[in-house]
């Protein structure tokens, strides 16, 4: 335990110093990575803890980027502001697609979602008078601080560790125990007298609300918003992040989404056979390494432990 | 405590219970028996609301409790263990107990705080009584199938539950375990007074530990009674017990 607490430590002061030598570019692609894994981990509470299958969580980072985006471009509220309401309305709306499609489960209960979330994205990318269609918004006039890639590592490196603490608080809660009861056994989750379906409404709103914030940071650190964002490739990007990392741990998506953007910006740059590599790589995880990059790690060092007791 | 009236279940034309009577007094054992198939589990997941009745009513401490949701029926007093072993098999066997507590105690949307600290002598209490204290830490698919549907019950008893539903508690148990059974479900109900309806093959069992037993054929009731009036009841012995009397 102390140990651990030691190595956040570490890593998150090493963050902190980054920016002080590092050249722009990785500064802010270590932006990018950070809230990235914020989204994976926020997918995971989902798909990972709680067992829903939430297939189209980029709609959620969408309606985050959107709903920032918009409050600043079309009102005159302060852009603070507009950094609350874009997460509320991706809330919003994960309290709504999870209403109609909590009607159904597992797989079905993925592809309603798939439709509605393809169904919302249609609507921004063909609704040019207000969300600048296939476009998107360029150029999103932020609040100064901002204007400096430091200014919104910062920021991001701040949101995301405490969205992140908040994200493993829940976990490891009487409500992160009793989603996993939920994911694990329903049928005796519910002869305990767990009313299931609030549960997991509870859950996806938590899941939409971090991924919203995750898509929030990005119109701080990029500065544009556009459709692509909430397509449901993007989904299947994030739901690959989770399984290569290792879905059911908490660590997991983080680690894959470090793996993915890092390789997706290096691969991108060399070859256009980006997502065939992805491809190949994720037929690897799925056969080799069922529970993940992390599960290996966790499973070398708890084979350490034991044999450094026996 | 709990009265069961001319209970149906039309699964898509077959009728899997079919006009059911149950009467269940406070601080009684209970049995229904039967052959495979007459309908006892689809009984038992009518009472707890797994499965929604066709017609006929379900009544608990006076109040009508026909078709409501399971947890809405598990709050009211009424848990239950499964005929097919049912933990949750990724948890340690204290954490098995420790959810069905913060349900109990409405503490399953307590977000921030550490689950590890919360009710720790009531579950270990728990343990304790159903002799499981030194297993705690083991995750329960590791558990003997025996233990397991012993934890089974150890989750069922955590919601402080005035009726226990048991489902074939000695399914597939080892005539060792399932003397062990006997005696908890003994001792559950002389020393907590706790009222226990269950559903059994071994008959041994069945005659040794019921003040009534309640006997269904084809999913209907044929007769509820003492022991000794169910042994020699003919349409029973016809249907069901052979030549055993």
């Amino acid at each position: 335990m102390v140990k651990r607490t030691v190595l956040f430590i570490l890593i998150f002061s090493f963050l902190a110093v980054l920016p002080l030598f590092m050249p722009r570019f990785y500064v802010y692609l270590i932006s990018i990575i950070l809230l990235t894994g914020l989204l994976a981990t926020s997918l995971n509470l989902a798909i990972g803890y709680c067992g829903i299958y939430q297939f189209h969580h980029a709609i959620f980072y969408g309606l985050g980027a959107y709903g920032s985006t918009l409050m600043i471009t079309k009102t005159n509220v302060s852009p603070f502001i507009a950094f609350i309401v874009g997460p509320i309305v991706a809330l919003l709306f994960s309290l709504l697609i999870g209403l109609i499609c909590l009607r159904l489960t597992k797989l079905y209960f993925g592809m309603l979602q798939i439709s509605l979330g393809s169904l919302i994205w249609a609507i921004v990318y063909r609704w040019y008078s207000f969300t600048g269609g296939d476009d998107g918004i360029h150029g999103i006039p932020v609040p100064e601080v901002f204007a400096n890639i430091k200014g919104s590592y910062y920021f991001t490196l701040i949101i995301v560790s405490i969205s992140i603490f908040i994200l493993y608080r829940i976990v490891n809660s009487p409500f992160g125990k009793t989603i996993q009861g939920i994911r694990d056994n329903p049928i005796r989750t519910v002869s305990i007298g767990v009313n299931i379906d609030v549960h997991k409404l509870v859950v996806l709103m938590i899941a939409g609300f971090f991924g919203g914030v995750s898509g929030m940071l990005f119109v701080v650190v990029d500065n544009a918003v556009f459709p692509d964002m909430m397509f449901w490739t993007h989904s299947l990007e994030i739901l690959i992040m989770t399984l290569l990392g290792g879905m059911y741990t908490f660590w997991g998506p983080f680690i894959g989404a470090v793996i993915i953007v890092s390789l997706r910006t290096y691969l991108g740059s060399v070859t256009q056979y980006w997502p065939m590599i992805l491809g190949i790589i994720l037929i690897f995880v799925i056969i080799f390494l069922p529970q993940g990059i992390y599960g290996l790690i966790e499973d070398f060092i708890k084979g350490n432990a034991h044999n450094a007791r026996s | 405590m709990l009265v069961v009236k001319n209970l149906c279940k039309d699964f898509k034309g077959f009728m899997a219970v079919n006009g059911a009577n149950l009467d269940v007094k406070k601080g009684e054992i209970v049995a229904v028996i039967g052959p495979n198939g007459a309908g006892k589990t689809t009984l038992f997941n009518l009472i707890t609301g797994h499965l929604k009745p066709t017609s006929g009513v379900v009544q608990f401490k006076g109040e009508d409790i026909t078709g409501l949701a399971p947890y809405k029926i598990c709050k009211r007093g009424i848990s239950r263990s499964f005929q097919i072993v049912n933990v949750f098999s990724k948890l340690t066997v204290f954490e098995n107990v420790q959810l069905a507590l913060f349900s109990k105690y409405n503490k399953t949307f307590k977000m921030l705080s550490k689950s590890s600290k919360f009710f720790i002598e009531e579950t270990e209490d728990i343990l304790n009584k159903l002799g499981l204290l030194d297993k705690k830490n083991i995750n329960s698919e590791l558990l003997s199938h025996g233990d397991q549907k012993v934890l089974e019950i150890a989750i069922a008893l955590a919601s402080s539950p005035d009726l226990l539903i048991l489902d074939e508690p000695t399914a597939g148990m080892a005539p060792k375990e399932t003397e062990r059974c006997i005696e908890l479900i003994k001792k559950l109900s002389r020393e907590y007074g706790l009222t226990i309806l269950f559903c059994e093959h071994d008959m041994k069992l069945v005659f040794d530990i019921a003040d009534r037993i309640m006997v269904m054929v084809r999913g209907s009731t044929i007769i509820q009674g003492k022991p000794e009036e169910v042994r020699c009841n003919e349409i029973v012995q016809k249907a069901y017990l052979g030549d055993v009397c």
